[in-house]
């Protein structure tokens, strides 16, 4: 289904340009073709829906923290699909899974479906975010529990805007990071 | 956790993107790795004594514009291949062409030469200091790469290990040609070739352990 990617890379270019809506909304669509790619191939090696969910996790936050990598003049799918199967072969690495599971695919493969309905991963957003340190969680928590935005955060806190901003920067990559070592069997 | 919630994070800690920053990484990491290889080159070998001769300027051309054709096709994969899904978009053919077009003249050369004098055209005077030289001094260019690349989160590891020794060991044997007196073609092929094509080996196998992100 070829027709995803001039919509994807849409929205991927308007991200990259700090349209924040265009980000989120690609992210939601990403993760339904993440959620479809992941279960595809993981059932076949006999594990559930719940690690799907949190490979799927695990390649958003590598899309969003890697969303600097993405050439514009290229295609995006492509892209997605290496940065999704890259986070898969990681995965089976990690937990000791034959890789033969690991399919020949190509980047249609990744948005030949899509999966609405997702889970509970098995990581605890809360409980991680407990491991961060103090200043970088409560700027995290503000910015998404409570809805705030970073200039808020930033008076609030008595930081500036961009520390504010690189906090959060900061706080995502240790976040993914713990995602990462806690996706292992 | 659910991927809503997680979505509705990192969309609003998102912030407009640099879109040249891997270019640029690169840049600076060519320019850093340069420099270092050329300092190390001239501190730990010195430069040839006949550098000031117009006969000894031609021979570094040459060497240079050898290495310069590999570095400058090696250098534009690098910034493809470093890329997740990049290694789609090398073309390992072009990337031959400039090393398959030497061999071609060197076998030129020595068919032009009577075969007595083959033997000093291909091993030179110092083919083992040449052979020790160019991966010493490709060290630090590589390291610059290999920083550059890892954060332009690679998807083929080994591959784009490969083309990160290749462009370290040609700008190594770009600095080493300022030392070098062996100036025949033939020798210019083995050594100069044969070095950068273990280089870019080295770097095929310390790909996956450098580069994974």
């Amino acid at each position: 289904m070829q027709s995803a990617e001039p919509e994807l890379k849409a929205l991927m270019l308007a991200s990259l340009g700090g349209d924040a809506a265009a980000h989120r909304t690609l992210l939601d669509r990403l993760s339904r073709h993440l959620r479809g790619y992941y279960r595809r191939h993981l059932v076949r090696s006999g594990r559930g829906a719940e690690e799907a969910e949190d490979l799927v996790q695990e390649a958003l936050l590598a899309i969003h923290l890697k969303r600097h990598t993405f050439d514009v003049e290229t295609l995006f799918t492509p892209w997605v699909h290496a940065v999704a199967r890259y986070k898969l072969v990681d995965y089976l690495r990690r937990n000791r899974i034959s890789q033969s599971v690991v399919p020949i695919d190509d980047h249609r493969d990744l948005v030949a479906t899509g999966e609405e309905a997702s889970i509970e991963s098995t990581h605890d957003l809360g409980r991680l975010l407990g491991r961060l340190p103090e200043k970088t969680r409560r700027t995290i928590e503000a910015v998404k529990l409570e809805g705030k935005t970073v200039a808020e955060t930033a008076a609030r806190y008595q930081m500036s805007e961009s520390n504010v901003k690189i906090t959060i920067h900061r706080g995502l990559k240790a976040l993914a990071a713990l995602i990462g070592r806690e996706t292992r069997a | 956790m659910r991927t809503e919630d997680l979505v509705d994070v990192l969309g609003r800690s998102h912030q407009p993107v640099d879109r040249a920053i891997v270019r640029r990484r690169f840049v600076m990491a060519l320019l850093i790795g340069g420099a270092f290889a050329v300092c190390v080159a001239i501190a730990l070998l010195g430069t040839r004594p006949d550098l000031a001769t117009a006969r000894a300027v031609g021979f570094v051309a040459v060497k240079v514009g050898f290495g310069t054709a590999i570095f400058s096709l090696a250098a534009f994969y690098l910034v493809r291949i470093a890329r997740p899904g990049g290694e789609g978009r090398v073309s390992l053919f072009v990337m031959a062409a400039p090393f398959l077009a030497t061999v071609a003249l060197a076998a030129a050369v020595l068919a032009g030469a009577s075969p007595a004098h083959w033997d000093r055209m291909v091993m030179g005077q110092e083919w083992v200091e040449c052979l020790v030289s160019i991966p010493l001094i490709a060290v630090a260019p590589f390291a610059a790469v290999i920083w550059a690349a890892r954060r332009a989160a690679p998807t083929d590891l080994v591959g784009a290990g490969a083309f990160a020794g290749l462009v370290a060991g040609s700008i190594s044997a770009m600095a080493y040609a300022l030392h070098c007196t062996d100036d025949s073609l033939p020798f210019v092929t083995v050594w100069y070739g044969g070095t950068i094509a273990l280089c870019t080996l080295a770097g095929a196998l310390l790909g996956p352990r450098l580069l994974r992100w």
